[in-house]
């Protein structure tokens, strides 16, 4: 009796990671999943944190597509590794701050020591050429397979066709005949394949799922950078920066505002690590502040507090002020007008 | 057979299925983990990885902004 052969997918919670698993099961090959945690990941920040994005589902789209395919799911937090993917990416980034081809042989490296640890035979993406402008071309196709380390252990079912074979494909593990010839943008045939495989549901395609490809976000993190004089983040850095207006009125220091209740009660759980402030007259967001402000500062960032609240358009507002040991004192300000509030301050 | 409380409070998804991936790896078939956080997703993540992976989840509540899951780890030896 032959060797069951058994897969690691990479499988991020898309269509094509799917599809891709879901081929190489076809064929006999027990496949598990693995999903790896940047910190970047938009999945479930954005639904955890606004009130407006309650009524969306809060699935894990990786956890999902590992229950339909009846996969196990190993998820990695590669959050302190990623660091140096991010920071000094060998390749460069992409429009943003996005390190695409550094972040994928990353991943399919970290996925080749857990073949070794697991004692697995070979690795599957999702990738097809011509379907990302960075990573999945086909001339980082070979790129990724080689500076990963991964070599011919990695089998894109998707455009394997288009491909050299692989080991896999060599030892007769897999048929290569049943493999596919997926390339270019289009989304017709990975649709096509979906339905053949009876997937009715999956999450929506392309390229949203982190959050180094935003703008604002990638902003946010230079200015981060700039402020602290170095290219370095922690875990709560990567939290922040997706909540909440974040305005630097000085070098020295910004505030991050609470839009809505949601942010508000996310923000909480910070407070006590910042000084904060509160608008105590009217009704207002949570202001973290983050840097060492003077006192002429805090009265600056109390009355921008006030400007973001219910009293805006009111000639006084009291705004407690709350430093990071918890001593409170209560100033009265007047709101910050609308000409006051320059847009440069926006990050 | 222990039960364990496991603070997730502040983590968003996927940091609490992580953490409680984490915790169950460390102990017995028949341990309970009372897992406790702030983010809804806890209340589908949670259970979703226990399906996946054979785990029991004995209870779901929510409250005060709060989310607490309780499963049971379930290890078959092959």
């Amino acid at each position: 009796m032959s060797k069951q052969r058994k897969a690691v997918a990479l499988i991020s919670g898309g269509l094509d990671s799917m599809l891709a698993a879901k081929t190489v099961m076809e064929q006999g090959i027990h496949v598990e999943g693995i999903n790896f945690y940047t910190g970047f990941c938009v999945e479930g920040h954005t639904h955890a944190i606004r009130e407006k994005d309650k009524a969306k589902p809060k699935r894990n789209n990786a956890l999902w597509v590992a229950e339909q395919l009846g996969i196990k799911l190993h998820i990695v937090d590669v959050i302190e590794e990623y660091k140096k993917v991010l920071i000094n990416p060998k390749h460069g980034y992409g429009a943003h701050l996005n390190p695409c081809l550094d972040c994928k042989i990353f991943m399919v490296n970290r996925a080749k020591q857990w073949l070794a640890e697991n004692e697995f035979d070979f690795i599957i993406t999702g990738e097809v050429i011509g379907q990302r402008p960075m990573s999945q071309r086909k001339n980082t196709m070979p790129i990724v397979a080689k500076q990963s380390g991964a070599d011919d252990l990695l089998l894109r079912p998707l455009c394997a066709k288009n491909l050299p074979e692989t080991l896999p494909e060599r030892e007769g593990w897999i048929d290569r005949e049943k493999l596919h010839d997926i390339t270019g943008r289009s989304r017709k045939p990975q649709m096509a394949l979906a339905k053949q495989f009876d997937f009715k549901d999956y999450a929506q395609p392309a390229g949203g799922c982190c959050f180094l490809v935003d703008k604002n976000y990638s902003a946010k993190l230079v200015d981060l950078w700039q402020a602290q004089g170095s290219k370095d983040y922690q875990l709560d850095d990567v939290m922040l920066l997706k909540v909440g207006r974040h305005l630097r009125p000085a070098s020295h220091f910004k505030l991050i505002i609470a839009r809505e209740e949601g942010e508000g009660r996310f923000l909480q759980g910070y407070k006590n690590e910042y000084i904060h402030l509160l608008a105590v007259s009217h009704n207002g967001p949570l202001v973290l502040l983050d840097g060492e402000p003077s006192a002429e500062d805090l009265f600056l960032a109390a009355r921008i507090t006030a400007r973001f609240g219910q009293g805006r358009e009111a000639a006084q507002v009291d705004v407690a002020i709350v430093d990071k040991s918890g001593v409170e004192r209560i100033v009265s300000v007047s709101p910050l007008t609308q000409t006051e509030l320059p847009k440069s301050w926006y990050i | 057979m222990t039960t364990e409380i496991l603070n997730t409070r502040r983590l968003l998804c996927p940091l609490p299925v992580i953490r409680t991936q984490d915790k169950v790896k460390q102990l017995m078939s028949g341990d309970i983990v009372e897992v406790v956080g702030t983010d809804p997703g806890l209340m589908q993540d949670i259970p979703a990885w226990c399906r996946i992976n054979g785990h029991k989840v004995l209870d779901l509540r929510s409250g005060d902004y709060e989310y607490t899951v309780v499963l049971e780890v379930v290890k078959v030896d092959i």
